[in-house]
């Protein structure tokens, strides 16, 4: 992890506004668009969120269902517009969705082409932004040997499963070669078994590429798993971030260790003291 | 001693032949139960595969016609009859030639049509600001409303049966259509957007491809709209095709050959349907289409 600040949010307000119902519900789920209505008068969903994430890190957010984490990277990835404050990469403040930031949906199914097999769902960024033949075809093999998929190149995503649709995402952002890699809950879908062996793929990847990480996940295990640093949302209406955490275990770690188990603990803690002043958690605390 | 001995024997051997028998029997309620099985999915098999439905439709027509003269309502036999007739003169074939022709040439220009237009009032407002309230007011004027408007405006020649047909297959391909691009993923915009996409490059990436399964139906239903269309346009001013066969064979009293026209156009429908069908099956299998 460089000094470099890849990711800078300063002030950053959001309240959602009638114009915004078609555009936010795309990433987030179940959201009942009457509601989401009678919700755009209502105020401040994150008021003031500030925060920083230098290059290379592995940044996890943490927090209570509804309290905005996807609204939050849904701007950061420009597919929603802030109310007030600026979202900075490298310096240059974001406005639209770009190359620059690659995204993991959590939903595979409806985030990859379904008509192109995994090789040309890999390539496709690289075909739209008119990289050679040659050049496109070692990005992909390079990308799908990465996630090891080398094996499935022309297969389907039919004929593929959830760990291996998630993997295909993650080849084909990584194909970009983007400077930021967003992901919102993606392997909230899958299995625990198939789960554990993405998150430890997902280190190594990090570890290769060196690329920073935003990663929102409900599971606290999760995130101490995989972060370097954790930022925990207060609760909504008008979230910000209550608490930073650093995570100071070198990779991989071991949920088991003591040490660990206790630090999981403090983070719980953490994560309870800044819900506790509106309702309660609904993280997930016992996988 | 004998005796006892052999009454002794005798329950046993009874005995054996008891459990031989439960066996047996034991054994034949099984194979009998294979039997119904196999039955079962025999039978499933040949429900499944029409037959049974065209035997009782050919069964109902049948016994329908017992009751009227062959004039009113001619049979099976009677229609068949009819059918070598004009099968054998080679009238028929001419007929279902030309009038595969005009559906196939009406039809492909509905689709050339229909298609893009569909796509582009899908994806970008502008053109459904435009293209919507003539679609609306269009789609309820049944093509047989132009009939006449047409032969004055097109002529008497091909022009006017395939601007028919052309007509009334435009409408379910672009409603489909439209539909269709409504329907895709908006996860998939961002997907490609995020992955460098522009406006038209998500167009021509993630509109078209998934507007496919949509626009496929939209085919299939245009498909039976023009052949819908055919009697009607072969009602004026053509001297060939089945849709004339069906309208003249009225002014000889041969009810059989309309008979013979109506079951061909029906098979033309149905098979033409299979074709596309299939064809789907094995070039649009990645798409979503859904049998
Ligand atoms: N389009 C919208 N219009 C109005 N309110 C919205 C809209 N989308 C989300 N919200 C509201 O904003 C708040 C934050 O939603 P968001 O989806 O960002 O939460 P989250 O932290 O990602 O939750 P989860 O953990 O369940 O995914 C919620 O109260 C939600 O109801
Ligand atoms: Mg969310």
């Amino acid at each position: 992890m460089s000094e470099k600040n890849k990711i800078q949010v300063i002030h950053l307000k959001k309240k959602y506004e009638t114009s915004d119902t078609k555009k936010s519900l795309l990433f987030s789920k179940n959201i009942n668009p009457d509601a989401v209505f009678a919700g755009a008068e209502e105020g401040y969903v994150l008021n003031d969120v500030s925060l920083e994430i230098k290059e290379g890190e592995f940044h996890i957010f943490l927090g209570a269902s509804g309290c905005g984490k996807s609204t939050l990277l849904n701007i950061i990835a420009g597919f929603l517009d802030k109310t007030e404050g600026k979202v900075l990469l490298d310096g240059k403040e974001i406005r639209k969705p770009g190359r620059d930031r690659g995204v993991v949906f959590q939903n595979a199914d409806s985030a990859i082409f379904p008509w192109l097999n995994v090789y040309r769902n890999v390539e496709y960024g690289l075909k739209v932004q008119k990289v050679n033949k040659a050049k496109r075809k070692e990005i992909v093999q390079n990308a799908l040997e990465l996630v090891g998929l080398s094996e499935h190149a022309r297969k389907y995503p039919s004929e593929l499963s959830g760990g291996m649709k998630q993997r295909v995402q993650i080849a084909r952002s990584i194909a970009s070669d983007p400077e930021i890699l967003i992901m919102d809950e993606p392997f909230g879908a899958l299995d625990a078994q198939t789960r554990r062996t993405l998150q430890d793929e997902l280190i190594q990847i990090w570890q290769k590429t060196g690329k920073t990480i935003l990663f929102v996940t409900h599971d606290l295990q999760e995130a101490v798993y995989l972060g370097q640093r954790i930022s925990i949302f207060s609760a909504a209406p008008d979230a910000n971030i209550a608490t930073r955490v650093e995570v100071p275990f070198a990779y991989p770690r071991d949920l088991n260790a003591p040490e660990v188990t206790t630090f999981t603990a403090e983070v719980h803690q953490k994560l309870d003291e800044a819900i506790n002043a509106h309702g309660t958690s609904d993280v997930d605390k016992s996988a | 001693m004998a005796a006892s001995n052999a009454r002794a024997v005798l329950p046993q051997n009874a005995g054996v032949t008891v459990a031989n028998t439960i066996q047996q029997t034991e054994h034949k309620t099984e194979k009998r139960a294979i039997a119904i099985k196999k039955a079962k999915t025999a039978g499933e098999k040949i429900l499944k595969s029409g037959i049974v439905t065209w035997l009782l439709l050919l069964l109902i027509w049948q016994i329908a016609s017992l009751f009227h003269s062959p004039d009113f309502l001619p049979g099976p036999a009677k229609t068949l009859q009819g059918f070598l007739e004009v099968a054998k003169s080679g009238v028929l074939w001419a007929d279902i030639k030309i009038s595969l022709q005009r559906v196939g040439i009406g039809w492909a220009r509905g689709i050339l049509i229909a298609v893009p237009l569909g796509l582009l009032i899908g994806a970008f407002k502008p053109f459904r600001w435009i293209f919507e309230p003539f679609i609306n007011f269009f789609r309820f004027v049944p093509a047989i409303g132009f009939l006449t408007l047409f032969l004055m405006w097109f002529g008497v020649g091909e022009a006017s049966k395939t601007v028919l047909i052309t007509y009334a297959s435009i409408f379910p391909i672009i409603i489909n259509t439209i539909a269709a691009v409504a329907a895709i993923d908006p996860v998939k915009y961002q997907a490609a957007e995020s992955l460098g996409a522009n406006k038209l490059q998500s167009f021509l990436t993630v509109t078209v491809p998934g507007a496919v399964p949509g626009i496929f139906t939209g085919l299939r239903l245009g498909l039976s709209g023009a052949i819908i269309s055919i009697v009607a346009a072969e009602m004026l001013a053509a001297n060939s095709g089945i849709g004339y066969l069906v309208y003249t064979s009225r002014l000889y009293y041969r009810t059989d050959w309309i008979f013979v026209g109506i079951v061909v156009l029906g098979l033309i429908g149905f098979f033409a349907d299979k074709l596309l069908r299939f064809l789907a099956k094995i070039l649009l299998r990645h798409y979503g289409v859904k049998e």
